[in-house]
Order: structure tokens, then C-alpha cells, then sequence
């Protein structure tokens, strides 16, 4: 397939921003909900939630804009995913319901606080377990007759999909604790270091195991990895994924802030590489490509404008939410 | 059912142009698999979506107006320096925190669900719907999200102007989500400007901004907006009248009762202005939903009477029971008393939108609506007399009045909504055809979950936004807490803090004993 850079590749590449962009942004605010429950009651707890709190909602916006936009310039992979993945996406959206007014919830009504940090682990857990399985049951390929999902309600459900739900828990939680390393300090960040550590070693195991399982899940998968001369482009994904992984612990292991926080992310660019590398140039594997699900062009032209015109501002004053809380967070009372 | 779908074509041939190229697209491109043998699951489908939109929509029908509130209350404190405008603003930041987050998680809800259970809709419209929808999250979206943080918790790090901004900034992010979704949904009731493509897609032909500008989402968007304001004021109008009721010298609480009604008292008559000229513009476009609102299942060659009360039978399809009032339909609708009005005898049954949601919904709308005609007049008379605070009478009805315009927002969606089907796309697409090809037991687990979920989540939620509102308004008024350990700012001003360091006054007693004791 020709990598020829036409308007279809380029809303690809804006797409697969986007979800890049949610997954490291919320990715962190998960994995904070996910190690929730081995943080102190009282200031630790809320420290922790505080970081996040002026920012989430924010980062949650990247998925919005994942959906929104799949189905504005990909319409038909839209139309198949979310049916083939269907108690996944409803696991996950009543996950995130849950997630989200904990932020709230649990300020508001302090008899039952301990009932809203479950349900902000909960959800964030369950959260990020869903969209994990979500990229399995894509990449392990969906069942499709003419322009519809063909396959049964449980096809997502499988050993491959527990492994890259697992993988994305452990992932999640890397970036939250090395985000606690930089937001926090004393004993806390102490904590956060050590629990940076155990996720890595997670995060390293189970990459390792879905990158090996992927090359068995179906042969042109393993002919993208496996021979000459794709190897030569898909080579230095795991060879830099080897050298980060190294880095990060490194940085963890010595007195550092934002560096193991900005190796996670390094980290996961490079899993979407690799992602990129074996999914090319299809969309709904095993048969639907780019092209043919791709919006008409005129929709294209039209997005894409907006697109070029206003995601510069969005990075702009999303950058400058994120200076106006920089630093260490502090214990604050009221705003 | 596509058979018929041709063949209802021809009774609307003389108003709509693209009948002549009207062909039923799902027939041709083999989405048969969804109809029929899947009824429970369409069903199903549809129960779920009008639960979840209905949720929702209650969340932003209230922070649209409360957003723009804030930005009112933060911009007079700038402007004035005047304490009290402060602690209003705080005071209703609180609450606009907890209802803004419930309005995000159930949004996002919404931005799937067309995928999940309405897929081959999704499939079709996409090329048209989807720009408008990307446009939402790029414009709105984050706009909202990104300034939310720094106007809840931003105040002491960047300064008043600049906070002030980051408050309008999420006030027109709220107004510009509301532009692009009623787009999208006018679009829906009024679809312009597309061709069928090769693969049964609704492709964009005519210009984005035709597309965008169709004929219903002026009125739509004008009419949902000052909906949506108005169901603000009549919240915050109940609220101070609660605390009026219990102190009438309450500074604070008079201050937002009198701001919500003048709201009330100069929006409520152009909203029904509006109302009028959104119905008028139903009427040109889909006549059949008109026809369900008014209970017209006959045509009136000579007039049409207009229907107070009654029962809707679709199986009969008459009117039972009915009251009505001679030739005042035709009056309103058609400024004479004789105008001819067509009714749903000239509609094919297969093209008919279930009249009794319909009619029912309608009059409950424009009753809540000069309800709140009659409070905005009563509040104008008791100005006059300058008795504004002093009419128990005045304030419990505003009071009763506080959460009437959730009831008139859902009854307008619903009048709406039910009055377009059998169609998603008016006329295009049926409700039938764009259903996702789920089995029964997948949606009604899922609908059975958001049930539950929604009910407790949001329940809560809005147990804890009555409590806010319970507390009276005060001096030197809190924003939204974020510690149990910090600093105790405000000690000094109001002796509570001081007793009890780091104790917040909004939040519910720990147990009973200091439910007792009252800290």
C-alpha cells in the first residue's frame, strides 16, 4: 500500500494524534484513580486528587474529539467499532461517569467519601481496563458483512484483549505515579517513585507480551515485523522502547521530578508507533482500510480547515492551564 | 416498510424538492438485518437514547444559563467592588462545579452512544453530521474544559481580570456548544443540501453554511438558548425566594431574587414570541408534527378549533374526550379565522408520529410557560408597589416555580423529538433503518445499567446541589473546597471556622453528633 499523503492519510495521522493526546493526558488522571487506593486517607488522598482537579476534565475532552472526529472522517470505522465493542464502550462510558463526579462527590458529602474514592478507582479502573481491550478487539479484528458489524456481542472477550486491557492498566498507572513524582513531594513523592517502579516493570512485561502476541494474532502482522524490508522501518520501534525503558528507571531511581513523567510518555509515542507500524493502512482490521471508510472529501476539506485553524489555540490555552497550576500542589482549602 | 417508504414519498411531493430523488437508502445497501426481526432491540435503542439525552440535557439546560450568570455576578464585582456579588458568584460556583461535571459525564455519554446503538444513522449521516459535531468539540469543548480549571480554582494564582475571562470563555463555550449540537439536531428535522452517494451515504452537496443555517435552526437555536436561560432564572428565582421565605432582610437573597425575576419578567414574553415563530416554521417544514401537537387527526376545510384538552387515540385516530376552542387554531397558526388546516388524514399511518407524547408534552410546555409569564408579571406589579420582598405569597410560588423549566425543556424535547418520527432524518431516514445490528439482551443490559447508575450517580448529585442551595447565601461566602487540612482562610470573618478549623459549612454532617450540634 502506497504511503502516498493525501487527505485520507492526514485525517489518520490528526485521528491517531488524538488519541495519543487522550491517552498519556487522561492516561495519567486514570492511573492517579487506579493507585488511589494505596495513598494515605487525608492529605495524600487529596493532594493527589488536587493535582489533577483544575485539569481532567480537560483531558477528557481528547476523547471526545477521538469519537467525534473518528465519526466525522471515518465514519463507517465508527459505525463498526463502537457496535463490535459494545459492553466495552458502555463499561467505559459508566466508568468514567463515575470517575468524574468523584471530583466533586467527594468534597460535598465527607460521611461517604470513602464510597466516592472506590467509585473514583472503580471507574478509573475500569476505565482503562475497557479501553485497553477496546485496541485488542480492533487489532485482533472484527467480524464485517457490507457496511455492518457481523460478529456476536462477545468476540471482543478473548486472552489477547485481558492482555492489552492489563497492559493499558499498568500503563495508565506508570504515568499517573511518575505525574505524583513531579506534583508532589516528601513523603509522598517517595511513594509515588516506588509505585513508579512497579508499574514500570508491569508496563515493560506486558507491552513485551502483547508485541509478542501480536505477531502471532495474524500473518500480515508478522510479515510487517518479521521481514525484510519492512524490519528496517519497524526496527527501531522496540530498539528506542529498550533505550526509554532503561532511561526510565534510571530517573526513577534517582532524585528526579518531571523526567520519568516525560520517559512514560516516550514510552507510550513510541507504543503507538509500533501500533501504527502494524495496523497501516487499516483501520477496522482485518479488511477495512483507511480509504474505505474515510469521509468524502468535501467533509474532509471542511474539518480540516477548522482543525488547522483552531487546534494551535486549543494547545495554546491548554498549555497555559497547565502553567497556571505548575509546580508543586499545594495544600489548598477553598477557591 | 421500504416499499411503503416510496410510496409515501408522493404525499409530500408539492413541498419538498429532494422527494424527486427520494429512494430508501438502507433497502439498497443491505441494512434489512436491523428491521423487524430485531424490534425489541430498536426498542430497546430508542428507550435508552431518550433516558440518556433526557439526563443530560437537564445539565447543560442549566449551566448555559448559570455559566452566563456567573459571568453577570463576576463582571458587576469587578465593575462595582461591591462583597455581595462576590459571594453570589461564589455561591453559585459550588453549585455550577457539581452540575457542570455531571453535565460532562453524561455528554460524553451522548458523543458514543450514536455509535453504539444508532450505527448505520451514524454510517450515513456521518459525512454530513460528523464535521458539525468535530467542529462542537474543537470550538466548545474545549473551551469549556481548558478555562473550567482555572475559573474554579484559579482565582489566587491568576489575578481578577484574567479569571474574569476565563469565566466568559466558558459562558461562550456553553453558547457555542449549543450553536453547533442544535445544528445538528435542526439538521435532523430539516436536512438540506445532500445527494446519496455510492455507498448509501448522505453526502454534503450544497454549501457548509446552508447546511449548517437549515431552515429549522434559527428558530431552534433562539428558542432552545432563552430555554435554557430562563430555566437558570427560575432556579435561582426559587432558590432566593427559599431564603427570602426564611429572612426576608437577607441581603444576598434578595439580590439574586430580584436579578431572576426581571429575567423572568423580560424573557418569558419573548420566549413565547419565540416559541410562536419556531411552531410557524414546524408548521412550513414538518406540518405532521404540528398536526400531532395540535390533536388535528382531521382537516378543517373552514377553520380549526384549538384543543385545550383531550385524548389522542392513533388507533381510532381521533381526538377523544375533546375540549376545544372553535377556529383559534386556525387564528394562531394562519392569522384568520377561516384558513384551511390539513390534518393527519392526509399523512400515510406509516408516516405519522405517535400523537398522544406529542400533544400532551406540548401543553405542558406552553402551560409551564405562561406560568412563568404570570411570576415575571406578578414580580413586575410587586416592584411597582415596591413590595418585592415582602410577598410570601409572591415567593413560594417562585419557589414552586424553581425547577419548572427542567419540566418545560424535556416537554419541549419531547414534543420535538417524538414529533419527528418515524424518521431520525425527517423524511430521509427512518428510526427504523439506523439502528446498530445489537442483539435484544446487549441494549437491555446496557439500558438497565445506565438506569441504575444514572438514578444513584446523578440522584446524588442532586441531592448535593439541593444542599448548597439550602444554606443560605452569606458574607464572605466560600468557593469550591479542595482540603479538609488547609489553610482556614476566611477565619475571623465568620466565626464558624475558627471553632472548628477546616470544617466546610457546605458539606454534609460527618454523623449525627454534628448534625446535632449543628457546626
Amino acid at each position: 500500500m502506497a504511503y502516498n499523503l493525501d487527505l485520507t492519510t492526514v485525517w489518520a495521522f490528526i485521528i491517531a494524534f488524538a488519541v495519543f493526546a487522550y491517552v498519556v493526558m487522561d492516561g495519567f488522571d486514570l492511573g492517579i484513580g487506579i493507585l488511589f487506593p494505596t495513598f494515605a486517607v487525608g492529605p495524600e488522598r487529596d493532594r493527589a486528587m488536587n493535582s489533577i482537579a483544575p485539569v481532567w476534565d480537560g483531558n477528557e475532552t481528547w476523547l471526545v474529539l477521538g469519537g467525534g472526529g473518528l465519526f466525522a472522517a471515518f465514519p463507517l470505522a465508527y459505525a463498526l467499532i463502537l457496535p463490535a465493542t459494545y459492553p466495552l464502550i458502555i463499561a467505559m462510558l459508566l466508568g468514567l461517569v463515575f470517575r468524574g463526579v468523584a471530583f466533586e462527590f467527594r468534597w460535598r458529602d465527607p460521611a461517604h467519601r470513602r464510597l466516592w474514592d472506590a467509585a473514583f478507582t472503580g471507574g478509573s479502573f475500569v476505565a482503562a481496563m475497557a479501553q485497553g481491550m477496546t485496541l485488542g478487539a480492533l487489532l485482533q479484528g472484527v467480524t464485517v458483512a457490507g457496511r455492518a458489524y457481523a460478529g456476536s456481542w462477545f468476540d471482543w472477550f478473548t486472552p489477547y484483549t485481558l492482555l492489552t486491557g492489563l497492559g493499558t492498566v499498568a500503563g495508565y498507572a506508570l504515568l499517573g505515579a511518575t505525574w505524583l513524582v513531579w506534583k508532589l513531594d516528601g513523603e509522598s513523592q517517595h511513594h509515588a517513585r516506588q509505585l513508579g517502579k512497579r508499574a514500570a516493570w508491569a508496563t515493560f512485561v506486558l507491552m513485551g507480551g502483547v508485541s509478542l502476541y501480536n505477531i502471532t494474532l495474524n500473518a500480515e502482522y508478522a510479515e510487517r515485523w518479521l521481514s525484510a524490508p519492512e524490519i528496517y522501518y519497524a526496527a527501531p520501534v522496540p530498539i528506542l522502547t529498550g533505550l526509554v525503558a532503561l532511561a526510565l528507571l534510571r530517573a526513577l531511581s534517582v532524585a528526579r521530578h518531571s523526567k520519568p513523567f516525560w520517559l512514560s510518555i516516550a514510552l507510550f509515542f513510541l507504543g503507538m508507533a509500533g501500533l501504527g507500524v502494524t495496523m497501516w493502512p487499516y483501520i477496522v482490521p482485518p479488511g477495512i482500510t483507511i480509504w474505505d471508510a474515510a469521509a468524502p472529501e468535501k467533509s474532509q476539506i471542511f474539518m480540516l480547515v477548522g482543525t488547522a485553524i483552531i487546534m494551535p489555540i486549543i494547545l495554546g490555552y491548554t498549555a497555559w492551564a497547565y502553567w497556571v497550576f505548575r509546580g508543586k500542589t499545594e495544600y489548598e482549602g477553598y477557591h | 416498510m421500504n416499499d411503503e417508504a416510496v410510496s409515501t414519498c408522493g404525499s409530500c411531493k408539492q413541498r419538498h424538492a429532494w422527494c424527486e430523488t427520494y429512494i430508501p437508502i438502507t433497502a439498497r445497501f443491505g441494512y434489512s438485518r436491523v428491521m423487524f426481526d430485531q424490534a425489541d432491540a430498536l426498542l430497546l435503542a430508542r428507550i435508552q437514547f431518550a433516558f440518556t439525552v433526557s439526563f443530560h440535557f437537564i445539565f447543560p439546560a442549566f449551566s448555559i444559563g448559570l455559566a452566563s450568570y456567573l459571568a453577570v455576578l463576576e463582571g458587576l464585582w469587578l465593575k462595582t467592588g461591591k462583597p455581595l456579588y462576590k459571594d453570589l458568584f461564589k455561591y453559585w460556583l459550588k453549585i455550577f462545579a457539581i452540575a457542570f461535571a455531571m453535565g460532562v459525564v453524561s455528554g460524553i455519554v451522548m458523543s458514543y452512544q450514536f455509535g453504539t446503538n444508532w450505527s448505520v444513522f451514524s454510517d450515513i449521516t456521518g459525512p454530513i453530521l460528523g464535521p458539525l459535531m468535530a467542529y462542537e468539540v474543537l470550538t466548545a469543548f474545549f473551551l469549556e474544559a481548558g478555562f473550567l480549571g482555572v475559573m474554579l480554582f484559579g482565582m489566587n494564582r491568576v489575578g481578577k481580570g484574567l479569571h474574569f475571562f476565563a469565566t466568559i470563555m466558558v459562558a461562550v463555550g456553553t453558547f457555542i456548544s449549543a450553536f453547533w449540537i442544535l445544528s445538528v439536531n435542526s439538521w435532523m428535522h430539516t436536512p438540506v443540501g445532500w445527494s446519496v452517494g455510492q455507498t448509501g451515504q448522505l453526502l454534503p452537496e450544497a454549501s457548509w453554511l446552508e447546511i449548517i443555517f437549515n431552515p429549522s435552526f434559527p428558530y431552534r437555536l433562539v428558542h432552545t438558548v432563552i430555554a435554557a436561560y430562563l430555566t437558570t432564572a427560575f432556579v435561582v428565582g426559587g432558590v432566593g425566594a427559599w431564603h427570602l421565605l426564611k429572612d426576608r432582610t437577607n441581603s444576598h437573597a434578595r439580590k439574586m431574587f430580584s436579578m431572576a425575576m426581571w429575567m423572568a419578567a423580560i424573557v418569558a414574553p419573548i420566549q413565547i414570541f419565540a416559541g410562536d415563530m419556531h411552531g410557524l416554521n414546524t408548521m412550513e417544514h414538518q406540518p405532521q408534527k404540528v398536526m400531532a401537537m395540535e390533536g388535528h387527526y382531521q382537516s378543517h376545510p373552514y377553520g380549526a378549533p384549538l384543543y385545550l384538552f383531550g385524548i389522542p387515540n392513533d388507533e381510532e385516530q381521533r381526538l377523544d374526550y375533546a375540549i376545544g376552542i372553535p377556529k383559534l387554531s386556525s387564528l394562531i397558526l394562519k392569522h384568520e379565522l377561516d384558513a384551511p388546516l390539513a390534518g393527519l388524514d392526509t399523512i400515510p399511518d406509516a408516516d405519522q408520529p405517535p400523537v398522544l407524547p406529542v400533544f400532551f408534552a406540548f401543553r405542558i410546555m406552553v402551560g409551564i410557560g405562561f406560568a412563568m409569564l404570570g411570576i415575571g408579571a406578578w414580580s413586575l406589579f410587586a416592584r411597582y408597589r415596591k413590595r418585592l420582598y415582602d410577598w410570601p405569597w409572591l415567593h413560594r410560588a417562585a419557589l414552586v416555580m424553581g425547577p419548572s423549566g427542567f419540566v418545560a425543556v424535556i416537554a419541549g424535547w419531547i414534543t420535538t423529538e417524538v414529533g419527528r418520527q418515524p424518521f431520525t432524518v425527517y423524511g430521509v431516514l427512518r428510526t427504523a433503518q439506523s439502528a446498530s445490528p445489537l442483539d435484544a439482551p446487549a441494549v437491555a443490559a446496557s439500558l438497565i445499567a445506565f438506569v441504575l447508575i444514572y438514578f444513584a450517580v446523578f440522584g446524588a448529585g442532586t441531592w448535593y446541589i439541593v444542599r448548597l442551595m439550602s444554606h443560605s447565601p452569606h458574607l464572605g461566602e466560600k468557593g469550591v473546597k479542595r482540603s479538609e487540612t488547609g489553610p482556614v482562610r476566611t477565619a475571623g470573618i465568620t466565626p464558624g471556622p475558627t471553632q472548628n478549623p477546616g470544617h466546610d459549612p457546605d458539606a454534609l454532617p460527618h454523623d449525627r453528633k454534628e448534625a446535632v450540634d449543628g457546626v
